[in-house]
């Protein structure tokens, strides 16, 4: 290799050959931080791929009666059987819609209540006792009589997933809102900020990681309260095929629709999640 | 854009300062006594003037910066900024506190651009957001967040920020209190050349006898008087020379003495 190589060339040349030995500080983090989520997954997926081997074995070797704990492989075929007739499809969708709407729903009301209860002494001392008492309630008595006055439809189950979402976007917003650093507040108001200024440009910024952990918090909720809707008076939904399957004994479609609830939940909260670093990276 | 029209929208001119008898109590409960925390403050200060407040910790210099301020309301007495008084919150003050109080989420940049006053165009107030951050050597870090800046830029910023809008009155509560004694210094040489540079009125609060005499024009010494509640002014003292200011200055010693010895310390001074 002659000695007049340009160092664009020259650098080119050392990157191809030699790149897995001569990096900068950034690849090296890079490829540590990659190592680090490959340990993650790996750690995270050791349980339950324990526990599937156990039901295996317990299905396999007898250690339970074989019509009480349907075995894997009879769960994925009972699974395969509802999707080819489009039923697990149907149910898996109404059922995320009906979470999306109520959780949206809930969300924002939960927003709204929850920025007057925090923001204003005298809003706090009129509503936080009842909505208190409100939310002690527990979800399935508000079943009956929402199916009373909305019907066997959409708008009940929506209405309850919505009464789920709204309590813990409440509780965390009105209470960080109550905390926001009182020097940052009185900074805002020395600069002429009042009102709806302040509000934006101090209060709610300064309260969006509770926000986040609020609708983290709530969207957990809203499944809760969607299966308490679908288990009584539905004629679709996961929880209407965990009702059904018991109706009809069906232990592998009932371990089916858990395993749905837990995957889908599991996914809308990574989801959730995704969007919490984003927004913590700017705002945290 | 010319430069003289810039200057005359951004800078307003510096505003004189006046107290009248002023007094703050705390406590009207019917059951306890009110405490008086200061009473009969009168003080004139002078457009462009810079005045330090010193006196004992809880002696109320700054609740006495943030009645100017209109942060607080004093219970007797009147203050007035240009002969007008003093609205809550008042826009004609800009205020920097001992904690730089910066918004965490916020860059350098966006943090001064609180500052400015409402209704100026955005292009404009970017300018004056740029020639601040010139002005407290924070250029290089315009887009870096509190966390990631020290002690001392943060109060730069904070400074900035007060200055952002021109104030006819610059308030500062302690400012340089909580940084290390080397900081302090070019801080405080740093506030030298942002006076000479954007000449406003400044009130400060210190209980730094030496950064009183470096800064101010004069230093108003507060404290109580025997059997009397509350503090007042008991001393005012011209400080002579222009700034920039020898630290080692012999006739500044002398005073400083003088000023440590109304705050209750010995100096340890020998006239010569």
């Amino acid at each position: 290799m002659s000695t007049s190589i340009v160092p664009s060339e020259r650098a080119a040349d050392r990157g191809a050959l030699a790149a897995p030995l001569d990096d900068g500080p950034r690849q090296r983090e890079a490829r540590a931080g990659r190592r680090r989520s490959a340990t993650r997954i790996a750690l995270g997926g050791a349980l339950p791929i324990l526990l599937i081997a156990l039901w295996y074995a317990a299905t396999a070797f007898d250690w339970v009666p074989a019509h009480k704990l349907p075995s894997p492989d009879a769960v994925i075929v009972a699974g395969i059987d509802l999707w080819e007739r489009g039923l697990l499809g149907m149910h898996i969708t109404i059922s995320v819609q009906r979470v999306l709407l109520g959780f949206a729903i809930g969300a924002a009301a939960g927003l709204v209540i929850g920025a007057i209860v925090g923001l204003s002494r005298f809003a706090d001392g009129v509503l936080a006792p009842t909505v208190g008492a409100v939310r002690a309630v527990p979800s399935l008595a508000w079943v009956p009589l929402l199916i009373l006055y909305l019907g066997f439809g959409e708008d009940s189950k929506v209405t309850l997933v919505a009464i789920g979402a709204l309590f813990p976007v409440y509780t965390t917003v009105a209470g960080a809102l109550r905390h926001v650093d009182p020097h940052l507040v009185e900074m805002g108001r020395a600069y002429g900020y009042t009102r709806s200024r302040l509000l934006l440009t101090v209060q709610l910024p300064a309260v969006i990681p509770a926000i986040i952990s609020g609708l983290r918090l709530a969207l957990a909720q809203a499944w809760l309260f969607l299966v308490a809707a679908e288990l009584v008076g539905s004629t679709m939904g996961l929880g209407f095929l965990l009702i059904e399957s018991q109706g009809n004994l069906r232990y592998d479609r009932l371990f089916l629709a858990i395993l749905a609830l837990g995957v889908i939940g599991k996914t809308t909260d990574a989801l959730i999640g995704i969007g919490e670093r984003a927004l913590l990276k700017r705002w945290g | 854009m010319s430069l003289s029209q810039r200057t005359t929208t951004l800078e307003s001119p510096a505003l004189p300062v006046s107290l009248r008898g002023v007094g703050r109590s705390f406590g009207s409960g019917r059951k306890e006594l009110p405490t008086t925390v200061l009473r009969d403050v009168d003080l004139d200060v002078t457009a462009g003037e810079i005045v330090a407040l010193i006196g004992p910790s809880g002696c109320g210099k700054s609740t006495l910066l943030r009645q100017i301020s209109g942060l607080d309301t004093p219970t007797a007495g009147s203050i007035t900024i240009d002969d007008r008084s003093i609205a809550p919150a008042d826009q004609r003050c800009a205020m920097a506190f001992q904690e730089p109080r910066l918004l965490p989420w916020r860059t350098a940049a966006r943090n001064v651009q609180l500052g400015l006053a409402r209704g100026l165009d955005r292009a404009r107030g970017a300018e004056r957001v740029a020639e601040l951050l010139e002005l407290v050597h924070l250029s290089h870090a315009r887009d870096q967040r509190p966390r990631e800046i020290s002690g001392g830029m943060a109060q730069r910023v904070s400074l900035a920020r007060a200055l952002a809008r021109g104030p006819g009155v610059l308030l500062l509560d302690e400012p340089f209190g909580a940084l290390d004694a080397l900081t302090r210094l070019s801080m405080q040489d740093l506030l030298v050349d942002i006076h000479a540079a954007e000449p406003t009125t400044i009130v400060f609060v210190t209980h730094d006898v030496d950064e009183a005499l470096i800064l101010a024009d004069r230093v108003v010494l507060l404290g109580s008087e025997p059997d009397l509640p509350g503090a007042t002014i008991r001393r005012v003292i011209s400080v002579p020379g222009s700034r920039p200011r020898d630290r080692a200055d012999a006739e500044l010693g002398e005073l400083r003495a003088e000023l440590l010895d109304g705050l209750g310390v010995p100096s340890h001074h020998s006239h010569h």
